[in-house]
Protein backbone atom coordinates (compact mmCIF):
# COMPACT_ATOMS: atom_id res chain seq x y z
CA UNK A 1 0.00 0.00 0.00
CA UNK A 2 2.83 2.37 0.83
CA UNK A 3 4.40 2.03 -2.59
CA UNK A 4 0.93 2.61 -4.02
CA UNK A 5 0.71 5.97 -2.29
CA UNK A 6 4.07 7.05 -3.64
CA UNK A 7 3.00 6.00 -7.11
CA UNK A 8 -0.18 8.00 -6.67
CA UNK A 9 1.56 11.23 -5.80
CA UNK A 10 3.91 10.74 -8.71
CA UNK A 11 1.00 10.32 -11.07
CA UNK A 12 -0.81 13.40 -9.80
CA UNK A 13 1.97 15.59 -11.06
CA UNK A 14 1.72 13.94 -14.45
CA UNK A 15 -2.05 13.87 -15.03
CA UNK A 16 -4.30 16.87 -15.06
CA UNK A 17 -7.83 16.76 -13.64
CA UNK A 18 -9.91 14.70 -16.02
CA UNK A 19 -13.46 15.28 -14.78
CA UNK A 20 -16.31 16.02 -17.11
CA UNK A 21 -19.63 17.77 -16.58
CA UNK A 22 -22.78 15.66 -16.86
CA UNK A 23 -26.19 17.23 -17.42
CA UNK A 24 -29.21 14.96 -17.18
CA UNK A 25 -32.50 16.47 -18.24
CA UNK A 26 -36.03 15.06 -18.07
CA UNK A 27 -34.73 11.51 -18.23
CA UNK A 28 -37.41 8.80 -18.36
CA UNK A 29 -37.26 5.06 -18.47
CA UNK A 30 -39.83 2.34 -17.98
CA UNK A 31 -39.74 -1.43 -17.90
CA UNK A 32 -42.92 -3.28 -18.88
CA UNK A 33 -45.16 -0.24 -18.35
CA UNK A 34 -43.63 0.42 -14.95
CA UNK A 35 -42.04 3.83 -15.00
CA UNK A 36 -38.75 3.69 -13.13
CA UNK A 37 -37.48 7.18 -13.92
CA UNK A 38 -39.89 10.08 -14.32
CA UNK A 39 -38.24 13.06 -15.98
CA UNK A 40 -35.28 13.08 -13.62
CA UNK A 41 -33.07 16.18 -13.64
CA UNK A 42 -29.49 16.22 -12.38
CA UNK A 43 -26.41 18.25 -13.17
CA UNK A 44 -23.01 17.12 -12.03
CA UNK A 45 -20.07 19.48 -12.24
CA UNK A 46 -16.71 18.40 -13.61
CA UNK A 47 -14.72 16.49 -11.03
CA UNK A 48 -17.62 16.32 -8.61
CA UNK A 49 -18.35 13.22 -6.53
CA UNK A 50 -22.09 12.62 -6.36
CA UNK A 51 -23.71 9.85 -4.36
CA UNK A 52 -27.16 8.65 -5.33
CA UNK A 53 -29.12 7.04 -2.52
CA UNK A 54 -32.61 5.64 -2.27
CA UNK A 55 -34.60 2.56 -1.43
CA UNK A 56 -34.13 -0.51 -3.60
CA UNK A 57 -36.11 -0.30 -6.81
CA UNK A 58 -36.25 3.51 -6.74
CA UNK A 59 -34.42 3.80 -10.06
CA UNK A 60 -30.94 4.74 -8.88
CA UNK A 61 -29.20 1.89 -10.65
CA UNK A 62 -31.27 2.56 -13.76
CA UNK A 63 -30.02 6.14 -13.76
CA UNK A 64 -26.46 4.87 -13.68
CA UNK A 65 -27.06 2.33 -16.43
CA UNK A 66 -28.51 5.06 -18.63
CA UNK A 67 -25.52 7.34 -18.04
CA UNK A 68 -23.27 4.39 -18.87
CA UNK A 69 -25.28 3.75 -22.04
CA UNK A 70 -25.80 0.15 -21.02
CA UNK A 71 -29.44 0.86 -21.76
CA UNK A 72 -31.18 3.55 -23.75
CA UNK A 73 -33.60 6.06 -22.27
CA UNK A 74 -37.25 6.40 -23.31
CA UNK A 75 -37.11 10.17 -23.06
CA UNK A 76 -34.89 13.08 -22.12
CA UNK A 77 -31.19 13.31 -22.66
CA UNK A 78 -27.80 13.18 -21.04
CA UNK A 79 -25.28 15.77 -22.12
CA UNK A 80 -21.59 15.79 -21.49
CA UNK A 81 -19.64 19.03 -21.53
CA UNK A 82 -16.68 19.69 -23.78
CA UNK A 83 -18.35 19.58 -27.20
CA UNK A 84 -20.44 16.69 -25.97
CA UNK A 85 -18.07 13.94 -27.02
CA UNK A 86 -18.65 10.57 -25.43
CA UNK A 87 -16.45 10.68 -22.32
CA UNK A 88 -14.15 7.87 -21.28
CA UNK A 89 -16.56 6.13 -18.91
CA UNK A 90 -15.85 3.17 -16.67
CA UNK A 91 -18.21 1.27 -14.44
CA UNK A 92 -17.63 -0.70 -11.26
CA UNK A 93 -20.38 -3.19 -10.55
CA UNK A 94 -21.47 -4.72 -7.28
CA UNK A 95 -19.89 -8.01 -8.34
CA UNK A 96 -16.38 -7.50 -9.59
CA UNK A 97 -17.13 -9.13 -12.97
CA UNK A 98 -13.60 -10.31 -13.43
CA UNK A 99 -13.08 -12.89 -16.16
CA UNK A 100 -12.29 -16.03 -14.13
CA UNK A 101 -10.24 -17.52 -16.98
CA UNK A 102 -7.83 -14.60 -17.18
CA UNK A 103 -5.13 -13.92 -14.67
CA UNK A 104 -5.38 -10.76 -12.58
CA UNK A 105 -3.01 -8.77 -14.77
CA UNK A 106 -4.80 -9.79 -17.98
CA UNK A 107 -8.11 -8.83 -16.42
CA UNK A 108 -6.79 -5.36 -15.71
CA UNK A 109 -5.43 -5.10 -19.24
CA UNK A 110 -8.80 -6.08 -20.76
CA UNK A 111 -9.67 -4.05 -23.83
CA UNK A 112 -6.19 -2.61 -24.14
CA UNK A 113 -3.51 -3.75 -26.49
CA UNK A 114 0.11 -3.60 -25.37
CA UNK A 115 -0.72 -2.21 -21.96
CA UNK A 116 0.78 -4.63 -19.50
CA UNK A 117 2.91 -1.95 -17.95
CA UNK A 118 -0.01 0.40 -17.46
CA UNK A 119 -1.97 -2.52 -16.05
CA UNK A 120 0.69 -3.41 -13.52
CA UNK A 121 0.92 0.27 -12.56
CA UNK A 122 -2.79 0.31 -11.89
CA UNK A 123 -2.46 -2.86 -9.85
CA UNK A 124 0.27 -1.19 -7.81
CA UNK A 125 -2.09 1.70 -7.15
CA UNK A 126 -4.63 -0.62 -5.57
CA UNK A 127 -1.88 -2.50 -3.72
CA UNK A 128 -2.22 -5.82 -5.52
CA UNK A 129 0.92 -5.82 -7.60
CA UNK A 130 2.10 -9.09 -6.06
CA UNK A 131 -1.10 -10.92 -7.06
CA UNK A 132 -0.78 -10.07 -10.75
CA UNK A 133 -0.33 -13.66 -11.90
CA UNK A 134 -3.02 -15.30 -9.79
CA UNK A 135 -6.44 -16.46 -10.92
CA UNK A 136 -9.32 -14.26 -9.72
CA UNK A 137 -10.87 -17.28 -7.98
CA UNK A 138 -8.21 -17.27 -5.26
CA UNK A 139 -8.74 -13.60 -4.33
CA UNK A 140 -11.03 -12.39 -1.56
CA UNK A 141 -14.10 -10.27 -2.33
CA UNK A 142 -12.34 -7.05 -1.41
CA UNK A 143 -9.30 -7.92 -3.50
CA UNK A 144 -11.49 -8.68 -6.50
CA UNK A 145 -13.12 -5.28 -6.18
CA UNK A 146 -9.70 -3.68 -6.02
CA UNK A 147 -8.74 -5.47 -9.24
CA UNK A 148 -11.97 -4.21 -10.80
CA UNK A 149 -11.02 -0.71 -9.66
CA UNK A 150 -7.58 -1.08 -11.22
CA UNK A 151 -9.20 -2.30 -14.44
CA UNK A 152 -11.29 0.86 -14.54
CA UNK A 153 -8.39 3.16 -13.61
CA UNK A 154 -6.12 1.86 -16.33
CA UNK A 155 -8.34 3.59 -18.88
CA UNK A 156 -7.87 6.91 -17.11
CA UNK A 157 -11.63 7.58 -17.01
CA UNK A 158 -13.22 11.02 -17.14
CA UNK A 159 -16.38 9.63 -15.62
CA UNK A 160 -16.43 6.82 -13.08
CA UNK A 161 -19.71 5.08 -12.36
CA UNK A 162 -19.88 3.05 -9.18
CA UNK A 163 -22.90 0.78 -8.92
CA UNK A 164 -22.89 -0.28 -5.25
CA UNK A 165 -19.34 -1.56 -5.67
CA UNK A 166 -18.85 -2.14 -1.95
CA UNK A 167 -22.26 -3.58 -1.19
CA UNK A 168 -21.06 -7.15 -0.83
CA UNK A 169 -17.97 -6.44 1.28
CA UNK A 170 -17.52 -6.75 5.02
CA UNK A 171 -17.52 -3.57 7.12
CA UNK A 172 -13.76 -3.26 7.53
CA UNK A 173 -12.91 -3.93 3.90
CA UNK A 174 -15.60 -1.43 2.98
CA UNK A 175 -14.02 1.40 4.92
CA UNK A 176 -10.63 0.51 3.45
CA UNK A 177 -12.07 0.53 -0.07
CA UNK A 178 -13.88 3.82 0.56
CA UNK A 179 -10.58 5.40 1.55
CA UNK A 180 -8.86 3.97 -1.51
CA UNK A 181 -11.58 5.22 -3.85
CA UNK A 182 -11.56 8.64 -2.21
CA UNK A 183 -7.80 9.03 -2.44
CA UNK A 184 -7.70 7.93 -6.08
CA UNK A 185 -10.58 10.24 -6.93
CA UNK A 186 -8.79 13.15 -5.26
CA UNK A 187 -5.62 12.43 -7.18
CA UNK A 188 -7.19 11.78 -10.56
CA UNK A 189 -10.04 14.27 -10.41
CA UNK A 190 -12.53 12.30 -12.49
CA UNK A 191 -16.25 12.88 -12.11
CA UNK A 192 -17.77 10.13 -9.98
CA UNK A 193 -21.31 8.92 -9.54
CA UNK A 194 -21.79 6.43 -6.72
CA UNK A 195 -25.00 4.50 -6.31
CA UNK A 196 -25.37 3.15 -2.80
CA UNK A 197 -27.93 2.27 -0.19
CA UNK A 198 -25.51 3.11 2.58
CA UNK A 199 -26.07 6.72 3.66
CA UNK A 200 -22.90 6.76 5.74
CA UNK A 201 -20.86 5.70 2.73
CA UNK A 202 -22.52 8.40 0.65
CA UNK A 203 -21.65 11.11 3.18
CA UNK A 204 -18.12 9.82 3.67
CA UNK A 205 -17.33 10.04 -0.03
CA UNK A 206 -19.57 12.49 -1.84
CA UNK A 207 -19.63 16.24 -2.43
CA UNK A 208 -23.36 15.95 -2.91
CA UNK A 209 -25.87 13.35 -1.84
CA UNK A 210 -28.87 12.97 -4.10
CA UNK A 211 -31.98 11.07 -3.11
CA UNK A 212 -34.17 9.39 -5.71
CA UNK A 213 -37.71 8.64 -4.72
CA UNK A 214 -40.35 7.31 -7.03
CA UNK A 215 -38.27 8.01 -10.13
CA UNK A 216 -37.50 11.60 -9.24
CA UNK A 217 -34.76 13.45 -7.44
CA UNK A 218 -36.27 14.71 -4.23
CA UNK A 219 -33.23 15.76 -2.23
CA UNK A 220 -29.95 17.33 -3.26
CA UNK A 221 -27.72 17.81 -0.24
CA UNK A 222 -24.27 19.39 -0.37
CA UNK A 223 -21.78 17.88 2.04
CA UNK A 224 -19.37 20.54 3.18
CA UNK A 225 -17.27 18.45 5.53
CA UNK A 226 -13.50 18.62 5.26
CA UNK A 227 -11.77 15.58 3.80
CA UNK A 228 -10.78 13.03 4.84
CA UNK A 229 -14.01 12.77 6.76
CA UNK A 230 -14.19 11.18 10.15
CA UNK A 231 -17.32 9.22 10.89
CA UNK A 232 -17.18 10.14 14.57
CA UNK A 233 -17.66 13.83 13.76
CA UNK A 234 -20.84 15.41 15.19
CA UNK A 235 -21.69 17.20 11.95
CA UNK A 236 -21.26 13.93 10.08
CA UNK A 237 -23.62 12.15 12.43
CA UNK A 238 -26.18 14.90 12.17
CA UNK A 239 -26.13 14.84 8.39
CA UNK A 240 -26.41 11.09 8.35
CA UNK A 241 -29.35 11.22 10.70
CA UNK A 242 -31.25 13.79 8.71
CA UNK A 243 -30.64 12.14 5.34
CA UNK A 244 -31.53 8.74 6.73
CA UNK A 245 -34.71 10.16 8.18
CA UNK A 246 -35.51 11.65 4.78
CA UNK A 247 -34.81 8.34 2.99
CA UNK A 248 -36.99 6.44 5.40
CA UNK A 249 -39.65 9.12 5.07
CA UNK A 250 -39.67 9.77 8.78
CA UNK A 251 -41.02 13.15 9.80
CA UNK A 252 -37.96 15.08 10.96
CA UNK A 253 -39.94 16.57 13.78
CA UNK A 254 -40.57 13.32 15.57
CA UNK A 255 -38.22 13.79 18.49
CA UNK A 256 -38.53 10.28 19.84
CA UNK A 257 -37.15 8.63 16.74
CA UNK A 258 -34.42 11.21 16.34
CA UNK A 259 -33.23 10.77 19.89
CA UNK A 260 -33.35 7.04 19.46
CA UNK A 261 -31.26 7.19 16.32
CA UNK A 262 -28.79 9.60 17.83
CA UNK A 263 -28.24 7.18 20.65
CA UNK A 264 -27.64 4.35 18.23
CA UNK A 265 -25.23 6.53 16.37
CA UNK A 266 -23.21 7.20 19.47
CA UNK A 267 -23.16 3.57 20.52
CA UNK B 1 10.35 -39.80 9.20
CA UNK B 2 10.94 -36.75 7.05
CA UNK B 3 8.04 -34.80 5.61
CA UNK B 4 9.01 -35.63 2.03
CA UNK B 5 9.04 -39.37 2.49
CA UNK B 6 5.75 -39.18 4.38
CA UNK B 7 4.22 -37.21 1.54
CA UNK B 8 5.48 -39.59 -1.13
CA UNK B 9 4.23 -42.53 0.89
CA UNK B 10 0.83 -40.91 1.06
CA UNK B 11 0.74 -40.22 -2.68
CA UNK B 12 1.93 -43.77 -3.36
CA UNK B 13 -0.93 -45.09 -1.27
CA UNK B 14 -3.47 -42.90 -3.05
CA UNK B 15 -2.22 -44.08 -6.46
CA UNK B 16 -2.31 -47.74 -5.45
CA UNK B 17 -5.60 -47.68 -3.55
CA UNK B 18 -7.93 -47.67 -6.61
CA UNK B 19 -6.28 -50.90 -7.85
CA UNK B 20 -6.89 -52.91 -4.70
CA UNK B 21 -10.46 -53.94 -5.58
CA UNK B 22 -9.79 -54.99 -9.21
CA UNK B 23 -6.70 -56.99 -8.17
CA UNK B 24 -8.64 -58.80 -5.45
CA UNK B 25 -11.47 -59.60 -7.87
CA UNK B 26 -8.94 -60.98 -10.33
CA UNK B 27 -7.42 -63.18 -7.65
CA UNK B 28 -10.80 -64.54 -6.57
CA UNK B 29 -11.66 -65.22 -10.18
CA UNK B 30 -8.39 -67.09 -10.78
CA UNK B 31 -8.86 -69.18 -7.66
CA UNK B 32 -12.49 -69.92 -8.51
CA UNK B 33 -11.54 -71.32 -11.93
CA UNK B 34 -8.59 -73.22 -10.52
CA UNK B 35 -10.75 -74.91 -7.91
CA UNK B 36 -13.40 -75.68 -10.49
CA UNK B 37 -16.31 -73.52 -9.35
CA UNK B 38 -16.34 -71.85 -12.75
CA UNK B 39 -16.22 -73.74 -16.03
CA UNK B 40 -13.76 -72.24 -18.49
CA UNK B 41 -16.60 -72.40 -21.06
CA UNK B 42 -18.42 -69.75 -19.08
CA UNK B 43 -15.49 -67.74 -17.85
CA UNK B 44 -11.90 -68.69 -18.67
CA UNK B 45 -9.30 -68.07 -16.01
CA UNK B 46 -7.43 -64.76 -16.11
CA UNK B 47 -4.23 -66.59 -16.90
CA UNK B 48 -5.77 -68.07 -20.05
CA UNK B 49 -6.96 -64.61 -21.08
CA UNK B 50 -3.46 -63.26 -20.60
CA UNK B 51 -2.05 -66.11 -22.68
CA UNK B 52 -4.60 -65.46 -25.44
CA UNK B 53 -3.72 -61.77 -25.40
CA UNK B 54 -0.04 -62.66 -25.62
CA UNK B 55 -0.43 -65.01 -28.57
CA UNK B 56 -2.69 -62.54 -30.39
CA UNK B 57 -0.11 -59.87 -29.71
CA UNK B 58 2.76 -61.96 -30.99
CA UNK B 59 0.94 -62.87 -34.21
CA UNK B 60 0.26 -59.16 -34.79
CA UNK B 61 -3.47 -59.80 -35.05
CA UNK B 62 -4.20 -57.90 -31.86
CA UNK B 63 -2.41 -54.80 -33.02
CA UNK B 64 -4.17 -54.80 -36.40
CA UNK B 65 -7.60 -54.95 -34.81
CA UNK B 66 -6.67 -52.50 -32.09
CA UNK B 67 -5.29 -49.90 -34.44
CA UNK B 68 -8.21 -50.12 -36.85
CA UNK B 69 -10.71 -49.69 -33.99
CA UNK B 70 -8.72 -46.79 -32.62
CA UNK B 71 -8.60 -45.17 -36.03
CA UNK B 72 -12.37 -45.54 -36.44
CA UNK B 73 -12.98 -44.03 -33.01
CA UNK B 74 -10.65 -41.10 -33.57
CA UNK B 75 -11.90 -40.26 -37.04
CA UNK B 76 -15.60 -40.47 -36.19
CA UNK B 77 -15.05 -38.50 -32.99
CA UNK B 78 -13.21 -35.84 -34.97
CA UNK B 79 -15.94 -35.69 -37.62
CA UNK B 80 -19.01 -35.81 -35.37
CA UNK B 81 -17.41 -33.76 -32.64
CA UNK B 82 -16.27 -30.90 -34.81
CA UNK B 83 -19.64 -30.77 -36.58
CA UNK B 84 -21.37 -30.70 -33.20
CA UNK B 85 -19.08 -27.94 -31.97
CA UNK B 86 -19.54 -25.91 -35.13
CA UNK B 87 -23.33 -26.17 -35.20
CA UNK B 88 -23.56 -25.64 -31.45
CA UNK B 89 -21.54 -22.44 -31.72
CA UNK B 90 -23.72 -21.35 -34.62
CA UNK B 91 -27.10 -21.97 -32.99
CA UNK B 92 -25.84 -20.74 -29.63
CA UNK B 93 -24.57 -17.47 -31.03
CA UNK B 94 -27.17 -16.59 -33.63
CA UNK B 95 -30.88 -16.55 -32.94
CA UNK B 96 -31.67 -17.07 -36.64
CA UNK B 97 -29.55 -20.20 -36.78
CA UNK B 98 -31.34 -21.50 -33.72
CA UNK B 99 -34.81 -20.98 -35.15
CA UNK B 100 -33.77 -22.53 -38.44
CA UNK B 101 -31.83 -25.55 -37.20
CA UNK B 102 -32.59 -26.41 -33.61
CA UNK B 103 -35.99 -28.03 -34.03
CA UNK B 104 -34.69 -30.30 -36.78
CA UNK B 105 -31.65 -31.28 -34.78
CA UNK B 106 -33.74 -31.99 -31.70
CA UNK B 107 -35.95 -34.33 -33.74
CA UNK B 108 -32.97 -36.22 -35.13
CA UNK B 109 -31.46 -36.38 -31.66
CA UNK B 110 -34.40 -38.40 -30.40
CA UNK B 111 -33.85 -41.15 -32.93
CA UNK B 112 -31.61 -43.77 -31.32
CA UNK B 113 -28.55 -44.06 -33.53
CA UNK B 114 -28.79 -47.83 -33.38
CA UNK B 115 -32.33 -47.77 -34.79
CA UNK B 116 -30.81 -46.49 -37.98
CA UNK B 117 -28.65 -49.57 -38.53
CA UNK B 118 -30.87 -51.14 -41.21
CA UNK B 119 -30.99 -47.90 -43.16
CA UNK B 120 -27.29 -47.30 -42.68
CA UNK B 121 -26.49 -50.74 -44.11
CA UNK B 122 -28.74 -50.00 -47.08
CA UNK B 123 -27.15 -46.61 -47.69
CA UNK B 124 -23.52 -47.30 -47.01
CA UNK B 125 -23.25 -51.09 -47.22
CA UNK B 126 -20.99 -52.60 -44.61
CA UNK B 127 -17.88 -50.59 -45.42
CA UNK B 128 -16.04 -48.05 -43.35
CA UNK B 129 -18.44 -45.22 -44.13
CA UNK B 130 -21.35 -47.02 -42.42
CA UNK B 131 -19.41 -47.21 -39.14
CA UNK B 132 -18.11 -43.69 -39.52
CA UNK B 133 -21.65 -42.39 -40.04
CA UNK B 134 -23.17 -44.25 -37.13
CA UNK B 135 -20.53 -43.32 -34.59
CA UNK B 136 -20.22 -39.70 -35.77
CA UNK B 137 -23.97 -39.27 -35.47
CA UNK B 138 -23.94 -40.53 -31.91
CA UNK B 139 -20.97 -38.37 -30.94
CA UNK B 140 -22.44 -35.28 -32.56
CA UNK B 141 -25.31 -34.66 -30.15
CA UNK B 142 -23.66 -34.49 -26.72
CA UNK B 143 -21.18 -31.96 -28.05
CA UNK B 144 -23.81 -30.02 -29.97
CA UNK B 145 -26.18 -29.77 -27.01
CA UNK B 146 -23.53 -28.84 -24.49
CA UNK B 147 -21.92 -26.27 -26.76
CA UNK B 148 -25.31 -24.66 -27.38
CA UNK B 149 -26.09 -24.67 -23.68
CA UNK B 150 -22.62 -23.39 -22.81
CA UNK B 151 -22.84 -20.43 -25.15
CA UNK B 152 -26.30 -19.57 -23.89
CA UNK B 153 -25.38 -19.72 -20.24
CA UNK B 154 -22.33 -17.47 -20.35
CA UNK B 155 -22.70 -14.90 -17.56
CA UNK B 156 -24.57 -11.93 -19.06
CA UNK B 157 -22.87 -9.62 -16.57
CA UNK B 158 -19.47 -10.53 -17.98
CA UNK B 159 -20.61 -9.86 -21.53
CA UNK B 160 -22.05 -6.52 -20.47
CA UNK B 161 -18.83 -5.64 -18.68
CA UNK B 162 -16.68 -6.65 -21.65
CA UNK B 163 -18.82 -4.59 -24.03
CA UNK B 164 -18.50 -1.57 -21.76
CA UNK B 165 -14.75 -2.04 -22.01
CA UNK B 166 -14.97 -1.81 -25.76
CA UNK B 167 -14.86 -5.49 -26.66
CA UNK B 168 -17.00 -6.65 -29.53
CA UNK B 169 -16.95 -9.11 -32.41
CA UNK B 170 -14.16 -11.65 -32.42
CA UNK B 171 -12.27 -10.34 -29.33
CA UNK B 172 -15.49 -10.56 -27.30
CA UNK B 173 -16.03 -14.09 -28.59
CA UNK B 174 -12.45 -15.17 -27.93
CA UNK B 175 -11.99 -13.59 -24.50
CA UNK B 176 -15.44 -13.95 -22.97
CA UNK B 177 -18.01 -16.13 -24.74
CA UNK B 178 -15.84 -19.07 -25.78
CA UNK B 179 -13.98 -19.46 -22.47
CA UNK B 180 -17.27 -19.05 -20.65
CA UNK B 181 -18.82 -21.87 -22.66
CA UNK B 182 -15.79 -24.14 -22.34
CA UNK B 183 -16.73 -25.97 -19.12
CA UNK B 184 -20.00 -27.03 -20.71
CA UNK B 185 -18.35 -27.93 -24.03
CA UNK B 186 -15.89 -30.18 -22.21
CA UNK B 187 -18.74 -31.96 -20.46
CA UNK B 188 -20.06 -32.72 -23.94
CA UNK B 189 -16.64 -33.96 -25.05
CA UNK B 190 -16.52 -36.29 -22.07
CA UNK B 191 -19.96 -37.72 -22.80
CA UNK B 192 -19.03 -38.21 -26.43
CA UNK B 193 -15.75 -39.94 -25.67
CA UNK B 194 -17.68 -42.45 -23.57
CA UNK B 195 -20.27 -42.91 -26.27
CA UNK B 196 -17.72 -43.54 -29.04
CA UNK B 197 -16.85 -46.99 -27.70
CA UNK B 198 -20.43 -48.06 -27.09
CA UNK B 199 -21.39 -47.21 -30.64
CA UNK B 200 -18.23 -48.63 -32.12
CA UNK B 201 -18.74 -52.02 -30.47
CA UNK B 202 -22.19 -52.29 -31.99
CA UNK B 203 -21.05 -51.04 -35.38
CA UNK B 204 -18.16 -53.48 -35.46
CA UNK B 205 -20.19 -56.47 -34.37
CA UNK B 206 -22.90 -56.02 -37.00
CA UNK B 207 -20.80 -55.41 -40.02
CA UNK B 208 -17.05 -55.52 -40.13
CA UNK B 209 -14.09 -57.54 -41.30
CA UNK B 210 -11.68 -56.05 -38.78
CA UNK B 211 -11.51 -54.29 -35.48
CA UNK B 212 -11.88 -55.41 -31.90
CA UNK B 213 -15.63 -55.91 -32.27
CA UNK B 214 -15.07 -58.18 -35.25
CA UNK B 215 -12.39 -60.09 -33.39
CA UNK B 216 -14.69 -60.85 -30.46
CA UNK B 217 -17.65 -61.79 -32.68
CA UNK B 218 -15.43 -64.09 -34.65
CA UNK B 219 -14.06 -65.68 -31.49
CA UNK B 220 -17.60 -66.24 -30.22
CA UNK B 221 -18.37 -68.35 -33.29
CA UNK B 222 -15.50 -70.64 -32.32
CA UNK B 223 -16.29 -70.50 -28.60
CA UNK B 224 -12.92 -68.90 -27.88
CA UNK B 225 -14.14 -67.25 -24.70
CA UNK B 226 -10.62 -66.17 -23.79
CA UNK B 227 -10.34 -64.11 -26.99
CA UNK B 228 -13.78 -62.60 -26.35
CA UNK B 229 -12.56 -61.51 -22.95
CA UNK B 230 -9.41 -60.01 -24.46
CA UNK B 231 -11.67 -57.91 -26.70
CA UNK B 232 -13.83 -56.80 -23.80
CA UNK B 233 -10.79 -55.85 -21.74
CA UNK B 234 -9.41 -53.89 -24.68
CA UNK B 235 -12.61 -51.87 -24.83
CA UNK B 236 -12.34 -51.20 -21.12
CA UNK B 237 -8.76 -50.06 -21.59
CA UNK B 238 -9.65 -47.78 -24.49
CA UNK B 239 -12.56 -46.34 -22.53
CA UNK B 240 -10.25 -45.59 -19.64
CA UNK B 241 -7.78 -43.93 -22.00
CA UNK B 242 -10.56 -41.75 -23.40
CA UNK B 243 -11.52 -40.78 -19.87
CA UNK B 244 -7.93 -39.85 -19.03
CA UNK B 245 -7.75 -37.79 -22.20
CA UNK B 246 -10.86 -35.82 -21.30
CA UNK B 247 -9.53 -35.26 -17.78
CA UNK B 248 -6.27 -33.94 -19.18
CA UNK B 249 -8.20 -31.60 -21.46
CA UNK B 250 -10.28 -30.33 -18.53
CA UNK B 251 -7.23 -29.91 -16.32
CA UNK B 252 -5.56 -27.83 -18.98
CA UNK B 253 -8.41 -25.73 -20.32
CA UNK B 254 -10.16 -25.19 -16.99
CA UNK B 255 -7.06 -24.59 -14.89
CA UNK B 256 -8.56 -21.28 -13.81
CA UNK B 257 -11.60 -23.07 -12.40
CA UNK B 258 -11.43 -23.86 -8.67
CA UNK B 259 -13.38 -27.06 -9.32
CA UNK B 260 -10.70 -28.54 -11.58
CA UNK B 261 -7.58 -27.88 -9.60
Amino acid sequence: MRTGKIELTRMVAATSKRGIRVAISSLSKSYNDRQVLKEAELTIEAGEFVAVVGRSGCGKSTLLRLVAELESADGGHIEFAANNHRPETRIMFQDSRLLPWKRVLDNVALGLSQAREAASNALRQVGLEDRAHEWPAVLSGGQRQRVALARALVHDPELMLLDEPLGALDALTRIEMQQLIESIWRQRGFTAILVTHDVQEAIALADRVVLIEDGKITLDQHIDLARPRSRGNAAFAQLEESILARVLNLPNTNPEILVDEAQQMQA
Amino acid sequence: MSLISRLSRKSLRSTLAPWVVPTTLLLIWEIATQVGWLSSRILPEPWAVAKAAWSLGVSGELWTHFSISLWRAVSSFALGGSLGLLLGLLTGSFKTAETLLDTTLQMIRNIPALALIPMVILWFGIGESAKLFLVSLGVFFPIYLNTFHGIRSVDKGLIEMAKSYGLSGWPLYRDVILPGALPSILVGVRFSLGLVWVLLIVAETIAAQSGIGYMTMNAREFLQTDVVLVGILLYALLGKLADILSRVLERYFLRWHPGYR
